[in-house]
């Protein structure tokens, strides 16, 4: 069958400039696709690494809503410490661990930085340890009677990672909050940004800093059993409605599990996604808007090759096709150019998160993506070629080959 | 063989509305045979309605009244793209602006005809190359039709309408574009095709061409035929 194939090609390497800014509508929404959903695997995987808490058996308990600040900030209604003991004796719960997370000023090398201070209750450091899966690549971790010592995230390691332009190892003092402190282990790497930047120091030592009293930001609580996070959960909940005397769904604290805590993140992440994909979607649709434009003009602009192709053989199917298949093209171009950018710049993003929050995101580029906005895109390019490519069909070989 | 009618234009009219009421009538009750292996001029001033006749007979527009047989076939109700593959197959076109398809090389314009009747590439390749070689540009085949002169540009042509080897040559004031000496290299092209067994059909203002080469000349005013004329063949 005709080589429509070589024909449009030549026929696309003739078009000048304005034919081809045409594309720009396709190119732009393609790019934006791509690249939101490289970066958005990447957000995800991310998001997944922060809350990547070692087993599924574990429910954080905080005052007020994901949405009232970080950690660590004052929150209207705060918990205590005999919270904490009142979950620990229910009957689901294996045990139940207070921490809490102030951002204080830490001086190193005679710089100054702000950093995120966990504290490590004496009595139930292990536990501590177990549900955030902690364990030390060199020195050891806190155990009961580490006053004035403290255990860091791996990126303290990294000069260019902790801001003090030189690695903090064991057997160096940081200046936390004006005191001195002895660092005595630093962690194995998490992939997750807030443990592998935080200090971790005994809970009477951070009190001391910070005076927070029997007040406890997160309650972080181990379940006995897997199958029991959903009536853990309740359990909880009931218990803490009853101890702050608030009814069911005025909640001023949230009980969440791993899964919850990710899914709350992920469908964030997903109605950015589709919010950005409606605008991208409508990128497209002008883009195509403009290859009919520019179609139209190519069928005008070559009506006496049409009426010459006419004169020579050509049926109304291949003069349709001819112009199909050229639409479609331009449409494929505009698809390639975006899967470059799309993909150039969904790597360099993450390459960029990776090396400002230290995660360890993979590059993941979408192989049926790609090939799905490879075909969608000629798809596109052929339909918006549709309606000039029958208009190319309707000129009579006299009329046309008049010019 | 040489008796056999191969376009066949019986009592043909071809009107034009222009505006509301008006009606040209470009060609008006034409009658005409011509048979295989004949060499015809259509000849007559403009106006005449030579442009409408070489369309009617070249199968590139449809009659308003009467019928045209092409190889004894009726061809005056076929569809559009029925009529395309018919006259792709049966005649080949020269016209006075060459008509080559501007991004295409001189080969790819010589094998589009045969592409439109789904013949093989590699065959379209051969053919193409043959015929070109014929015609003495064998070493322009990868050249576009702008770094051709004229004359170049109409023998590539040529070389065209012979692609699908068809029975008919309809060439519309092939010299038109061309200087004198350029002209009579073309012409001579016609008369070899001539001389091969192939009909040509010429339409020409010149009456000093239709005269020179021409077997049948068709005298045309105003959308009628006015006089036959034949030349003995020598």
């Amino acid at each position: 069958m005709v080589n429509y194939f070589s024909f449009s090609l030549k026929n696309l390497k003739r078009r000048g400039i304005r034919g081809w800014l045409t594309l720009l509508g396709i190119f732009i929404g393609i790019v934006v696709v791509i690249a939101l959903v490289t970066l958005g695997n990447g957000f995800k995987e991310v998001v997944g690494a922060q809350f990547g808490v070692s087993s599924t058996q574990t429910i954080t308990v905080q005052a007020g809503g994901l949405n009232y600040g970080p950690p660590g900030s004052t929150v209207v209604n705060p918990l205590d410490k005999e919270d904490a003991e009142a979950i620990e004796r229910l009957s689901t719960i294996e045990f139940a661990v207070t921490r809490n997370i102030e951002f204080l000023e830490v001086e190193y090398n005679d710089k100054l930085v702000f950093g995120g201070v966990v504290s490590i209750e004496a009595d139930s450091a292990r536990d501590q340890y177990e549900v955030m899966d902690l364990e030390s690549q060199s020195g050891r971790l806190l155990k009961r009677g580490d006053l004035g010592k403290v255990i860091v995230g791996s990126n303290y390691e990294d000069p260019d990672k902790n801001g003090f332009d030189r690695e903090v190892t064991v057997g160096k003092n940081l200046l936390i909050g004006g005191d001195k402190f002895l660092v005595i282990g630093v962690l194995e790497r998490k992939g997750s940004f807030f443990i592998d930047n935080a200090i971790m120091m005994m809970d009477q030592d951070l009190e001391d800093l910070a005076g927070y009293g029997d007040e406890v930001d997160i309650i972080a609580v181990k379940v006995k059993g897997k199958d029991l996070v959903e009536k853990a959960k309740e359990d909880i909940e009931k218990l803490m409605r009853n101890r702050r005397d608030v009814k069911e769904g005025e909640e001023d604290f949230v009980v969440s599990t791993p899964d919850a805590l990710l899914d709350q993140v992920n469908s964030i992440l997903t109605s950015i996604q589709i919010f950005i994909i409606i605008i991208a979607s409508i990128s497209i649709v002008v883009g195509a808007i403009g290859i009919v434009n520019t179609m139209a003009t190519s069928v005008v602009e070559r009506k006496k090759e049409i009426g010459i192709m006419k004169a020579i053989g050509a049926r109304n199917s291949h003069i349709f096709l001819m112009f199909l298949v050229e639409s479609g093209f331009l449409g494929l171009v505009g698809g390639i150019l975006g899967i470059i950018f799309g993909v150039t710049i969904g790597t360099l993003g993450i390459w960029q998160i990776n090396n400002l929050i230290g995660a360890d995101t993979r590059i993941s580029i979408n192989f049926i993506l790609i090939l799905v906005t490879l075909i969608g895109s000629f798809l596109i390019g052929a339909v918006a070629g549709i309606v000039p490519a029958m208009g190319a069909t309707k000129q009579s070989p006299v009329e046309a080959l008049r010019g | 063989m040489k008796n056999e009618v191969i376009i066949h234009l019986k009592d043909v009219a071809k009107f034009y509305r222009i505006g509301e009421k008006n009606m040209v009538k470009a060609v008006d009750g034409i009658d005409l045979k011509i048979k295989k292996g004949d060499f015809v001029a259509i000849m007559g001033p403009s106006g005449s309605g030579k442009s409408t006749s070489m369309n009617l007979i070249g199968s590139l527009d449809v009659p308003t009244k009467g019928s045209i047989y092409l190889d004894g076939k009726d061809i005056s109700h076929l569809s559009e793209s029925d009529l395309a593959e018919l006259r792709g197959k049966k005649i080949g076109f020269i016209f006075q602006q060459f008509n080559l398809i501007p991004n295409l090389t001189v080969r790819e314009n010589v094998m589009l005809p045969m592409d439109f009747q789904g013949i093989p590439i590699w065959e379209m390749k051969q053919v193409a190359e043959k015929i070109l070689k014929k015609i003495g540009l064998g070493d322009r085949m990868d050249f576009y039709p702008n770094q051709l002169s004229g004359g170049q540009q109409q023998r590539v042509a040529i070389a065209r309408s012979l692609a699908n080897d068809p029975e008919v040559i309809l060439a519309d004031e092939p010299t038109g574009n061309l200087d004198s000496k350029t002209g009579e290299t073309v012409m001579g092209f016609l008369e070899e095709l001539h001389a091969e067994g192939k009909t040509v059909i010429m339409v020409t203002h010149d009456p000093d061409l239709a005269k020179e080469h021409a077997r049948t000349v068709y005298w045309l005013k105003d959308g009628k035929i006015e006089k036959i004329t034949k030349k003995r063949v020598k």
